[in-house]
């Protein structure tokens, strides 16, 4: 089975926003209408996104470190979303496990948005429908465009490849590699919604220097060998026969 | 959550319908059994049913009002294998229909004793429909506490408690109507109908009192650290993405002050119960109907600050990202 989603490595989101402004633009032109953007350059501007960038401050200063954490759908394998919908509108595809809403079925009741338990469905305020990540599954599969483009907005604008694309169920897949190798994790296991969508911790890269390799010593490998009671600062004995 | 007028309107309206039409069936099945005179069908069992069927009626209206597209409602029923809204879909119109026909044959007096057993009991055409009316009205009350504890991660409402208070709660309203209603239209069972208000409003008090009490006590499962999947104790946000708010900043949550949910709290806790039971007490006393009628009225206005106070006091776990504009 396949199960199509995306990786989001966040020790290298910058926050930039880029996949929030494509994915709006990419979907309110879009064959299912637009989405809603009320006052845009107003006081209190409001709308419907997929997909949000929030930013979180991690510790207590000094000790302190931001993350930038994009938000969407996370196309869970199990969806609590998806069995509460009285009309059938929400559903996931079997064939790539995507979860959709048919918005030509939905009545806008808000349950399957109460039903998530992580914000990421909102009804759009004009068309009265649930929206929600589609996974830009109209650009995935057209073939009018190049291959190397039949990915996510999203994934195709962030500038500093954040985003990964991919099927997590096939064990070959670079996004199950990252998975696997770099530690991804889901969001709030403890619901048992088994999210597709896996996120990369922040991680450091450190660099251990001991103090025998700032300060010069004889090989280590004759230690227990008697030494010549020497200054370290002398030429030692590896500097006239090591070269 | 934020409450929506909407479904507080919706539930309590139907809580009532559903109470007034038990309580009438009650009365009924009482006097098959020959432990109550048999009243007059036209103004009591059938004028009973017909106020019942206008408070399911208003229910339905109100519940129109949180729909962005009614005009396909009908599309509501057709998951009912896995939806409980979808099953309540389903329930209030059948529990409408019964009552309907429950009221209408009476009205009519379309009924027939079928069977009369030795001892005098008679099981008549209508309590046939009646028992029907109620096992649909239970599956309601069912379906319409299942849409809230079927969430699970909605820690204050996944509990069989709030399916309990749904049943316990509309059950008293309505039987408190009844015995407002009866003291008009069949001024011998107000006292039937009363000491039932009475059990009910003193066990509605303890399940409702029970969960105020578990909500105070909860543990959250979800939090920061599970939410972002960062290990730290010290996790601010500071900044959700935008700027104007979102409908997740504006459905989840009812931006109110602890103080207003606490005067909310104690406000239904004595408009619910004592109150009302004060009123009661003296309208049986007296006789008075009026003051029946006003103990219902001030009950009602309770229940829908209870109501109010049930949508807000759940806490989704998604509020846990948007906290910080
Ligand atoms: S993230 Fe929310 S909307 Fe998306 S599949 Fe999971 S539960 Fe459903
Ligand atoms: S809002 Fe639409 S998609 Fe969501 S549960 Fe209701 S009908 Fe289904």
């Amino acid at each position: 089975m396949t199960q199509l989603a995306l990786v989001i490595d966040l020790n290298v989101c910058v926050g930039c926003h880029a996949c929030v402004t494509s994915c709006k633009e990419w979907n309110t032109s879009g064959p299912a209408g637009f989405m809603s953007d009320d006052n845009p350059y107003g006081p209190a501007p409001t709308g419907t996104f997929f997909n949000r960038v929030q930013t979180y401050e991690v510790g207590e200063f000094p000790n302190t470190e931001t993350v930038h954490f994009p938000k969407s759908c996370l196309h869970c394998e199990d969806p609590p979303c998806v069995p509460v919908c009285p009309t059938g509108a929400s559903y996931k595809r079997e064939e790539d496990g995507i979860v959709l809403v048919d918005y030509d079925k939905c009545i806008g009741c808000r349950y399957c948005s109460w039903a998530c338990p992580y914000g990421v469905r909102e009804i759009d305020e004009h068309q009265k429908v649930m929206k929600k990540c589609t996974l830009c599954v109209d650009r995935i599969y057209d073939e009018s465009l190049p291959e190397a483009e039949r990915k996510p907005a999203c994934v195709l604008s962030c500038p500093t490849s954040a985003r990964m694309f991919g099927d997590v169920h096939d064990p070959q897949s670079a996004v199950s590699i990252a998975i696997r190798e770099e530690g991804g994790y889901a969001l709030m296991p403890e619901w048992g919604t088994k999210p597709s969508n896996h996120y990369l911790p922040r991680r450091k890269t450190r660099m251990h220097i001991h103090e025998d390799e700032l300060i010069r010593a004889d090989n280590p490998l004759k230690k227990e060998q008697r030494e010549h009671a020497a200054p370290v600062e002398a030429p030692t004995l590896d500097d006239s026969t090591s070269w | 959550m934020h409450p929506a007028f909407s479904v507080i309107f919706l539930t309590t309206l139907i809580g009532v319908g559903q109470g007034l039409f038990l309580a009438i069936f009650t009365g009924q099945s009482y006097s098959a059994v020959e432990l109550l005179p048999l009243e007059d069908s036209v103004q009591f069992y059938g004028t009973g049913a017909m106020i019942a069927l206008l408070f399911l009626t208003a229910g339905l209206i109100a519940s129109v009002f949180h729909l962005g597209h009614p005009e396909r409602a009908w599309r509501a029923a057709s998951r009912w294998r896995t939806s409980w809204l979808s099953r309540e879909v389903i329930a209030l119109p059948l529990v409408m229909a019964l009552v309907l026909i429950f009221g209408l044959m009476h009205y009519f007096g379309w009924d027939t004793v079928l069977f009369t057993s030795k001892t005098g009991a008679r099981l008549q055409l209508t309590l046939i429909v009646g028992t029907l009316g109620a096992i649909a009205t239970f599956a309601l009350f069912l379906c319409t506490g299942m849409i809230y504890a079927a969430i699970k991660f909605l820690q204050e409402w996944s509990s069989p408690l709030t399916v309990i208070n749904y049943l316990l709660l509309g059950t008293m309203s309505g039987f408190t109507l009844a015995t407002a209603f009866a003291s008009y239209a069949a001024p011998d069972l107000t006292h039937f109908f009363g000491i039932w208000t009475t059990i009910i409003t003193f066990a509605a008090f303890l399940s409702r009192s029970a969960s105020l009490i578990r909500n105070a006590r909860i543990k959250f499962k979800s939090s920061m650290q599970t939410a972002l999947g960062i290990r730290h104790t010290q996790i601010q946000q500071k900044s959700m993405g935008f700027m104007g708010g979102s409908v997740n900043t504006r459905d989840f949550f009812h931006h109110k002050t602890r103080l207003f949910m606490r005067s909310i709290k104690w406000l239904f806790l004595v408009l619910v119960f004592p109150l009302p039971l004060f009123f009661l007490w003296v309208g049986m006393e007296t006789g008075n109907g009026a003051t029946l009628l006003t103990a219902f009225i001030i009950q009602y206005i309770g229940l829908l600050a209870e109501r109010w106070l049930f949508f807000a006091q759940a806490n989704h776990p998604q509020n846990l990202y948007y906290q910080t504009v």
